[in-house]
């Protein structure tokens, strides 16, 4: 299956890292690594653009973060406005992966500071699309 | 042949707002009105046209543009005629790409056009084509559409960092607005108070309505030449393209080039390659327009582009140093949060303004200028586009 059913809304459906749409329906969030230069790509690339070498590893973003920033969105484009209010957040990483997502639902306003600690999950959403959220870590 | 040096002879908008016109008329409105800025030219000898527009294809549903503008003002180019597109920095594309022609000899007169028909009928469709203007297969699914949420949290790590408070934000959009009071092709001709400001509709906190450049319909022009030519052409100062650089480093927000989101490295190497370019310093600049998408990117651009040391953004602006009499007027015409921001157009309104400025015809006039600055920063901050110009070469 391709990106057809990723995020509020999709926009491209094919792409060479689809398989980040297989791993993501297991429950894993996968990022890319180019073995010939070792450098990491989320969101993962199909092919390097450090080198533009095809052969790429796929890996889990595994472990703890850290919420870098975040902000508030109460007014979302077209296609998210049953999804306003939500809170969007720059997550960095294990091996300098930055992550842009949304803090998941169940942590509580008053929790959320930069700094704190973040897991990335896969979500489910209730209409039956896919994505990726931060979690306490 | 010896590279030739480059002049704007003169520029005109297209009055700028919520319009019921088409791209292609306004592109007309704007030519004519830069026309009629150089008299003695004769639009039949304009031998190029480069159009600056990022959304003509969506919400016009007008692709190959610039034939059909050539056609609509009566030209008939035979160097170039195409279309340019870097979003919110299109105009200033133009520009550079019409200076980099002309120096080679490989165009003589060129007419740049730029801006944007960003109202649809159907407004919905306006907020789901801003979409198109991120990478929308990771950011847009993600729902970060909309720049307000971006520079809310560009925003809160500069007041974190460096202390700069609501009341400094709130002070860049008195100003701009201030300074758009008279200019009557702006989209807004009304002053704000700082209170208006500060109790302005959240937006994406700590941004509020006021703190946002609004969504604008508009186009704008200007001419470029080479130096004999527009001695002939204009018995005004000549006002020069002196250094330009455009400088992309990543194109969605996992992969801020920066320590942080204040960090805005792209500009300062932009800044850095323009000022040696030009054989000028920030010191030298007489007048500058920046790109005030939102209150908070004046800030960090008066840190940035070198006029105020990295942090000191807040007070910079506070204290009226970007003001008339200030240490450099910068918006003078309005900015982006007076005039509004149809993006293709906007480097172009820009450069319209310095170059008035540089030859002692802007309504806000700045005494004496002789060098002026224009900035865009594009999509989300992504790409930073420099022009220096100045009297002399
Ligand atoms: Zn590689």
């Amino acid at each position: 299956m391709g990106f057809e059913n990723f995020g509020t809304v999709s926009f491209t459906t094919e792409a060479k890292a689809a398989e980040f749409i297989t791993y993501l329906e297991q429950g894993k969030v996968m990022a890319t690594r180019c073995p010939k230069c070792g450098v990491s790509y989320f969101p993962p690339k199909a092919d390097c653009p450090s080198c533009l070498s095809g052969e790429v590893e796929w890996f889990e973003v595994k472990g703890k973060g850290k919420l870098a920033t975040y902000t508030i969105v109460n007014y979302g484009p077209s296609g998210f406005e049953n999804d306003a209010p939500y809170i969007l957040a720059l997550g960095e990483f294990e091996g300098g992966i930055q992550i842009m997502s949304r803090l998941s639902k169940d942590i509580a306003p008053s929790d959320i500071k930069a700094g704190m600690s973040l897991v990335v999950s896969s979500l489910k959403r209730p209409d039956g699309r896919i994505s990726y959220e931060f979690k306490k870590g | 042949m010896a590279d030739r040096k480059v002049c704007i002879l003169g520029g005109g908008m297209s009055k700028w707002g919520v319009r019921e016109a088409s791209i292609v008329d306004m592109a007309q409105e704007a030519a004519k009105d830069c026309f009629d800025d150089v008299p003695v030219l004769k639009k039949e000898d304009v031998d190029g046209l480069l159009f600056a527009s990022s959304y003509c294809g969506r919400r016009s549903f007008q692709v190959n543009a610039a034939p059909v503008i050539a056609e609509r003002i009566g030209i008939k180019p035979t160097s170039m005629c195409t279309r340019v597109d870097t979003l919110c920095a299109g105009g200033s594309s133009g520009i550079i790409l019409a200076t980099g022609l002309i120096k080679a000899g490989m165009a003589d007169i060129m007419i740049v056009i730029g801006g944007e028909k960003l109202y649809t009928p159907q407004r919905w469709e306006t907020y789901y084509s801003e979409l198109a203007s991120i990478d929308h297969d990771w950011d847009g699914a993600q729902g970060i559409g909309l720049p307000p949420p971006f520079f809310s949290m560009t925003a809160q790590e500069h007041m974190k960092r460096y202390g700069t408070t609501k009341e400094q934000l709130s002070a860049v959009s008195v100003k701009n607005r201030r300074n758009g009071l008279n200019n009557p092709k702006g989209h807004f001709q009304k002053a704000v108070s700082l209170e208006e400001v500060m109790a302005s509709r959240p937006i994406a906190p700590p941004l509020g309505l006021l703190d946002c450049t609004p969504v604008t319909d508009g186009c704008a022009a200007v001419i470029l030449t080479h130096e004999d030519k527009a001695k002939e052409l204009s018995d005004r100062p000549l006002v020069y393209v002196r250094g330009t650089a455009q400088v992309a480093l990543h194109s969605m927000s996992m992969n801020w080039p920066g320590e942080d989101l204040t960090d805005w490295v792209h500009l300062r190497t932009a800044a850095k390659k323009a000022y040696e370019r030009a054989r000028v310093s920030p010191d030298d600049i007489d007048v500058a327009q920046t790109h005030d998408c939102f209150t908070i990117s004046e800030i960090i651009e008066m840190e940035d582009l070198g006029f105020c040391k990295k942090g000191e953004g807040g007070p910079f602006v506070e204290s009226g140093k970007s003001d008339f009499g200030g240490k450099i007027p910068v918006n003078t015409d309005g900015g982006l949060l007076a005039c509004g921001h149809p993006f293709g157009g906007t480097g172009i309104r820009q450069a319209r303004e310095i170059v008035y400025q540089l030859q002692g015809r802007a309504i806000g006039q700045v005494e004496g200028a002789k060098i002026g600055l224009t900035h865009n920063l594009s999509g989300l901050n992504v790409e930073h586009t420099i022009l220096i110009y100045g009297r002399e070469p």
